[in-house]
C-alpha cells in the first residue's frame, strides 16, 4: 500500500466533486456578482424623507426659480420651478450644479485671515473686533472717504446695506458691475432725467431683430429666452440674428446676418433708412413721443444709402433692403442689442440705433415691444444719519447714487493722491471679472485691508486680507431684484434650504453688526436688529406676499400717455466704438463667444458645467482660439497647433480650433475659462477672457463698451 | 545440465521479475483501489463539510445593534401596530427605521431601568445624535422597492417579508456577509436557503423570491403596477 499520484487525483476530485456539490462556489460567484454590482467604495446616498423647497437662484441675474429636492437634511437636486413667471420649470446647466457649490471643496468654511502670505482660521469675533479697529483709526484720521465698497449688483438689500454703510461710514466709493440695462437707462438718461430700464415684451412680438444679443447664449434672463425662442420656432416667429460669428443663437436663427464686427449700429440705421424710405414708420406715435424726428430722418437717409451700409458692414444691400422692410411691416417688431449674454453694455450711439427702429415701428410700451420701466423700488428704509465726520468724507469726492462702474475702480485706486485704504468685497469677484485683470489685480493689491464676504475661495478671497464667508445661496434669506429685461420687474426671495454648513455668516448681518461696533451716527444708520428684521420691515406690507409666493412682481403698466419721449439724435459721423490696438501690427479682431455651458460672471463654473464645454473651446487645459480656416491658412496655422495670442494687454498661448463660422480676420473665445481659483476642475483651464482686453469709455455714458480687441496670432 | 540449469536460471532470471510484478500488481491493484476511493470520499466529505459548514460560518460575520430595542413591548403601548413607527409618509414613500424625531416624545427623560435605555437618552437623545442601526432587510442599493405598492396597494402584511420581528423582545446580532457587505437576512439564515427552498416566506428575500411570489400572486413576474418585465423593474 502506497500512497502515489492517483490518490491525490482521486483527493483533488473528491474536493471538487465535494465543493460542487457544497454551495461554496455557487454562493462565492453569486456574492462576487453582487459585490461587484455595488462596489463598496461607490457611495450610496443615504436614503430619508423626500422634501421639496423653492427658492430663487444667485448664480447668474436671471433670477430663475428653483426647486430644491432635499433627503432628509441634504439638498440632492435643484429643478426649474413650475409655477415660476420668469422660467416656468425650466433650468440652465449651471442653476442644475448648485449643489457642487454648496457642497464643493471650494467652500470658505470660516472666517480666515491672511497672515504672512498664508490664511489662518479666526474667530469671527476677533475678525468683527479688527475691522471695527481699522475703520475706527481711519474715520479719526479723517480717511474714511477711502474706504470702498464693491457689489455684484447695485440692487438688492445686501448691496444697499454695503452702500448705505459707506455713505454712513463718510465714503461714495460703491462701485458695481454694469451691463447692456444701463446702456438702456443712459440713453434715456440723455432723453430725460428718469432712469429706465427695458422691459421687453418679447413672448408677445412678431419679429425679432437681435443685433448680437446671445439669445439662447445667455442674454437677459437665460432660461426664459430659451423658452422664449422654442415658442417663436412654434409660432414661425422669425428670428434674424446680426453677429460676425455662428454663435448657437445665430445657427438656431432663420437669418444670420454675418456683420462686420462693431457695425451693428450702422446696420441699423440701414434698417432705419429702409423703413424711413417706404414710409414703414408710425407717423403718430412718432408725433406724439418723439423730437427731433425731421432732422434725424433726413439725416440718415442723406448718410445710410443701404449700398453704403453695405460697403461698412458686410450685409448687402438687397438683404438690408429685406430685413428693414419686414420689420417695418410686421406689426410688433422688436429691435434688441447687447452682444452675447448683454453683460457688457453697449454705445449710447449704438442702443440709440437699435432702439430707434423701435420707436420708428412705435413699440414703446406697447404689446410685443420694448417696455420702459422704472429702477426696481422696493424697499422702504430710513434716512441715513450723517455726522460730520461722515459728511466731510462724502464731500471729499461727490456721490455719485447708484454707484459707480465697476470698471472705474481700478483707477480709483491708482489715480487719485487719496487711493484706496480698506475695500469691502460682496457677491463680487473683481480680480477674475475687471477686464485688464493683471493691472485690475496690480490696483486691488496696492489697497492696504481688503475684505472678501465670498463664500468660495475665489480669485478675489484668495487675493484679500480676510474672508468674512458668506452663507450661500441655499442657506440663507436674501431678496433678489431681476431686471435682466423681463416685461415686469421680479424680486425673488431666495430662503435657506439647509442650516448653514460651516461657520459662516449672512453678509448683511456682518454689516449690521460692523455698523452697530462703530457707534454714533453709523449705529443710528442701522436701526435693525439683525439682516431679517432689515429684510422684513425694508419690504413692508409687501413681505407676506413675498413670503407666501416667493416672489413679488412689481407690475409697473405704464400707459401709453407715460412713453418716454424719445429724442431722435443725429449720429456721429460713424456711430462706433473703435478698437483698441495698432492695426497694422494686430491684424485681427478678437471678441469673445458667450456660452451658456460657461459661467463668466463673479460665480466660477461647477464640475458639471466644465463637463459639458466641448473640445473646440477647452481640450485640457488649452483654450482654443476659433479661427477661419482661410485666415489660419495665411498665418501658417494649422487646427491643433499652438499658438501665441497677443493683444495691446497681454499674450496667451492657445490652440487653433478651425471654424468656417468665423469671418475672416476675427477671432474668438469664450469667457469664463482661465480662473487661477476655485477647484481643480477649473483652476489653470484655459485663458482669462478678460486678461486679453482692456476697458474702453464710452465718450457719452462713461461705460466700458469694449466689445473687441485688436489681436495677432503667431504660430508658437 | 549445468547448461540447461543455466538457461533455467536465464527464464527464472527473466520470468521473475514479470511473476513479481504481476503478484505485486494484483496485490497493489486492490490497496490502491481502496485508498484511490479513500482519498476520494475524504476529498469529497472534507470539502462538503468545508463548503456547507465552514464556509458559510466563514462567510458571515456579525455585529451587535448600538442600543438593544424591544419590539414587543412598544407594540403594546402604541395603537397602529407596527405602521405607529414604520409609517408611510404624506407622499407615499417609505419611512423605515424611525428617526429619533419619533423616539424623542417620549425619551427626553430615561424610561424605566434598562441599561440600553440609559445609553440611548444619554447618547443619543441629549446629543441629537441618530441611532445608526442596522437595517436586516436592507436590499442592496441596486434594487428599487415600493412599499406603498406592496403594503398599501398589495394589502400584504409586515410579517410576510420580516417575520415577527414585531414580537422580539431584544434584538438579534446583525449577521452580514463578508464579500457584499449585505445582511444575512436577505440570503437566508439556514443552509436550505441556499438551494433555495424556505419554510417560511420571509426566510429568504433574493430576486428569485420576489419572483416567485410575484408568479404565485399574480400570475407573471412583472411589476404589478407598471405591468412590465425584466431587469429593470426592480433595478433601475
Ligand atoms: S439662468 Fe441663471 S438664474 Fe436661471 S437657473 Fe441658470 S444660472 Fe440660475
Amino acid at each position: 500500500m502506497k500512497i502515489d499520484r492517483r490518490c491525490f487525483l482521486s483527493l483533488g476530485i473528491g474536493v471538487a466533486a465535494g465543493t460542487a456539490l457544497s454551495p461554496l462556489p455557487w454562493k462565492a460567484m453569486d456574492d462576487s456578482s453582487i459585490w461587484s454590482q455595488n462596489w463598496p467604495w461607490t457611495p450610496v446616498p443615504p436614503d430619508g424623507e423626500i422634501t421639496y423647497t423653492d427658492s430663487t437662484c444667485t448664480l447668474c441675474p436671471g433670477g430663475c426659480g428653483i426647486t430644491i429636492r432635499k433627503i432628509d437634511h441634504r439638498v440632492v437636486k435643484i429643478e426649474g420651478r413650475k409655477d415660476h413667471p420668469v422660467n416656468h420649470g425650466g433650468i440652465c446647466v449651471l442653476g442644475l450644479s448648485g449643489p457642487q457649490l454648496l457642497y464643493g471643496p471650494t467652500r470658505v468654511q470660516s472666517p480666515m485671515k491672511k497672515i504672512n502670505g498664508t490664511f489662518r482660521k479666526i474667530s469671527w469675533n476677533q475678525a468683527l473686533a479688527e475691522i471695527t479697529e481699522k475703520l475706527t483709526t481711519l474715520r479719526a484720521e479723517g480717511r474714511s472717504h477711502t474706504v470702498a465698497g464693491i457689489a455684484g449688483s447695485s440692487r438688492g438689500t445686501v448691496s444697499g446695506l454695503l452702500q448705505r454703510f459707506l455713505t454712513a461710514f463718510g465714503s461714495s466709493h460703491f462701485y458695481s458691475p454694469s451691463s447692456m440695462e444701463d446702456s438702456f437707462s443712459q440713453t434715456h438718461i440723455q432723453h430725460q432725467d428718469k432712469k429706465t430700464i427695458p422691459g421687453y415684451d418679447l413672448e408677445n412680438s412678431n419679429y425679432i431683430l437681435s443685433f448680437g444679443a446671445g439669445i439662447i447664449d445667455g442674454w437677459g434672463s437665460p432660461v426664459r429666452m430659451i423658452q422664449a425662442n422654442s415658442a417663436w420656432k412654434t409660432k414661425k416667429i422669425k428670428l434674424v440674428q446680426v453677429e460676425p460669428m455662428l454663435s448657437s443663437t445665430a445657427a438656431k436663427s432663420d437669418q444670420w446676418l454675418p456683420s462686420n464686427p462693431g457695425t451693428e449700429a450702422v446696420l441699423a440705421l440701414g434698417f432705419a433708412y429702409v423703413i424711413l424710405r417706404e414710409s414703414l414708420y408710425d407717423p403718430k406715435a412718432i408725433d406724439d413721443h418723439s423730437d427731433g424726428f425731421k432732422a434725424w430722418g433726413a439725416h440718415i437717409l442723406n448718410n445710410y444709402h443701404p449700398d453704403k451700409v453695405a460697403e461698412v458692414t458686410g450685409i448687402d444691400s438687397q438683404t438690408i433692403i429685406t430685413i428693414g422692410r419686414e420689420f417695418g411691416r410686421a406689426g410688433k417688431p422688436v429691435a434688441i442689442c447687447g452682444r452675447g449674454q448683454g453683460r457688457t453694455p453697449v454705445s449710447v450711439a449704438e442702443m440709440n440705433a437699435v432702439h430707434a427702429l423701435n420707436v420708428l415701428v412705435g413699440n414703446i410700451n406697447k404689446t410685443g415691444g420694448v417696455f420702459t420701466l422704472p429702477e426696481p423700488d422696493y424697499i422702504s428704509w430710513p434716512e441715513i444719519v450723517l455726522d460730520a465726520t461722515a459728511d466731510s468724507g462724502l464731500r471729499a469726492r461727490p456721490i455719485s447714487m447708484g454707484g459707480e462702474w465697476l470698471h472705474r475702480f481700478p483707477n480709483a485706486v491708482t489715480g487719485n493722491e487719496d487711493g484706496i485704504n480698506f475695500l469691502f468685497v460682496a457677491n463680487a469677484n473683481p480680480c477674475y471679472t475687471l477686464t485688464d485683470t493683471k493691472e485690475a489685480i496690480k490696483a486691488f493689491q496696492k489697497i492696504p485691508f481688503k475684505v472678501s464676504f465670498s463664500s468660495y475661495m475665489d480669485e478675489t478671497a484668495k487675493l484679500s486680507d480676510l474672508i468674512l464667508p458668506n452663507h450661500t445661496y441655499l442657506e440663507r434669506y436674501e431678496d433678489i431684484p431681476v431686471a435682466s429685461g423681463l416685461r415686469n420687474h421680479l424680486v425673488g426671495l431666495i430662503k435657506p434650504v439647509v442650516d448653514p454648513l460651516f461657520q459662516t455668516r449672512h453678509t448683511g448681518d456682518v454689516i449690521i453688526t460692523m455698523a452697530k461696533s462703530l457707534k454714533g451716527s453709523i449705529e443710528a444708520s442701522f436701526p435693525w436688529k439683525d439682516y431679517s428684521e432689515c429684510l422684513k420691515t425694508g419690504l413692508g406690507r409687501n413681505w407676506n406676499a413675498f413670503t407666501d409666493k416667493g416672489y413679488l412682481e412689481l407690475n409697473y403698466i405704464p400707459e401709453f400717455e407715460e412713453v418716454p419721449r424719445f429724442a431722435f439724435q443725429v449720429p456721429s459721423e460713424i456711430p462706433q466704438i473703435p478698437l483698441e490696438g495698432d492695426e497694422s501690427k494686430m491684424g485681427l479682431i478678437l471678441i469673445p463667444g458667450d456660452s451658456l455651458r460657461l459661467s463668466s460672471g463673479d460665480i466660477g463654473s461647477p464640475p458639471f458645467v466644465m463637463k459639458t464645454v466641448p473640445d473646440t473651446v477647452l481640450k485640457n487645459n488649452d483654450s482654443l482660439v476659433q479661427i477661419n480656416p482661410k485666415t489660419a491658412e495665411k498665418l501658417g496655422l494649422k487646427k491643433n497647433g499652438y499658438a501665441v495670442l497677443k493683444t495691446p494687454r497681454g499674450e496667451k498661448k492657445v490652440k487653433i480650433s478651425l471654424s468656417q463660422g468665423i469671418g475672416e480676420n476675427v477671432i474668438s473665445f469664450p469667457r469664463g475659462l482661465g480662473h487661477t481659483a476655485y477647484d481643480d476642475y477649473l483652476s489653470g483651464k484655459g485663458v482669462n477672457f478678460n486678461e486679453l482686453i482692456g476697458p474702453v469709455e464710452d465718450p457719452v455714458s462713461g461705460l466700458d463698451v469694449a466689445w473687441g480687441i485688436r489681436a495677432s496670432l503667431t504660430k508658437a | 545440465m549445468s547448461i540447461v540449469d543455466e538457461k533455467a536460471k536465464e527464464v527464472d532470471a527473466a520470468d521473475s521479475p514479470a511473476e513479481s510484478h504481476c503478484a505485486t500488481s494484483v496485490d497493489d491493484g486492490n490497496g490502491i483501489a481502496g485508498l484511490t476511493i479513500l482519498f476520494f470520499i475524504v476529498g469529497f466529505t472534507a470539502s462538503l463539510f468545508v463548503g456547507w459548514i465552514v464556509f458559510p460560518k466563514l462567510l458571515y460575520s456579525e455585529k451587535q445593534q448600538p442600543i438593544d430595542f424591544n419590539h414587543a413591548m412598544h407594540m403594546e403601548l402604541v395603537d397602529n401596530g407596527c405602521e405607529s413607527c414604520h409609517f408611510f409618509r404624506t407622499d407615499g414613500t417609505y419611512s423605515g427605521v424611525p428617526k429619533l424625531a419619533q423616539c424623542i416624545d417620549c425619551h427626553q427623560e430615561v424610561q424605566g431601568d434598562s441599561e440600553h435605555e440609559a445609553v440611548f437618552v444619554e447618547e443619543y437623545v441629549s446629543k441629537g445624535r441618530e441611532v445608526p442601526w442596522l437595517i436586516y432587510s436592507r436590499q442592496p442599493d441596486c434594487v428599487f422597492f415600493s412599499h406603498a405598492a406592496h403594503v398599501q396597494l398589495a394589502k400584504m402584511d409586515c410579517v410576510t417579508c420580516h417575520g415577527h420581528i414585531g414580537e422580539s423582545t431584544s434584538l438579534k446580532p446583525y449577521e452580514y456577509n463578508r464579500i457584499t457587505g449585505y445582511s444575512r437576512d436577505i440570503w437566508g439564515k439556514e443552509l436550505k436557503n441556499y438551494l433555495g427552498l424556505k419554510t417560511n416566506t420571509y426566510d429568504r428575500m433574493k430576486m428569485n423570491d420576489c419572483a416567485y411570489c410575484h408568479l404565485e400572486e399574480t400570475g407573471r413576474k412583472s411589476s404589478v403596477s407598471t405591468e412590465k418585465d425584466g431587469c429593470f423593474v426592480c433595478h433601475k
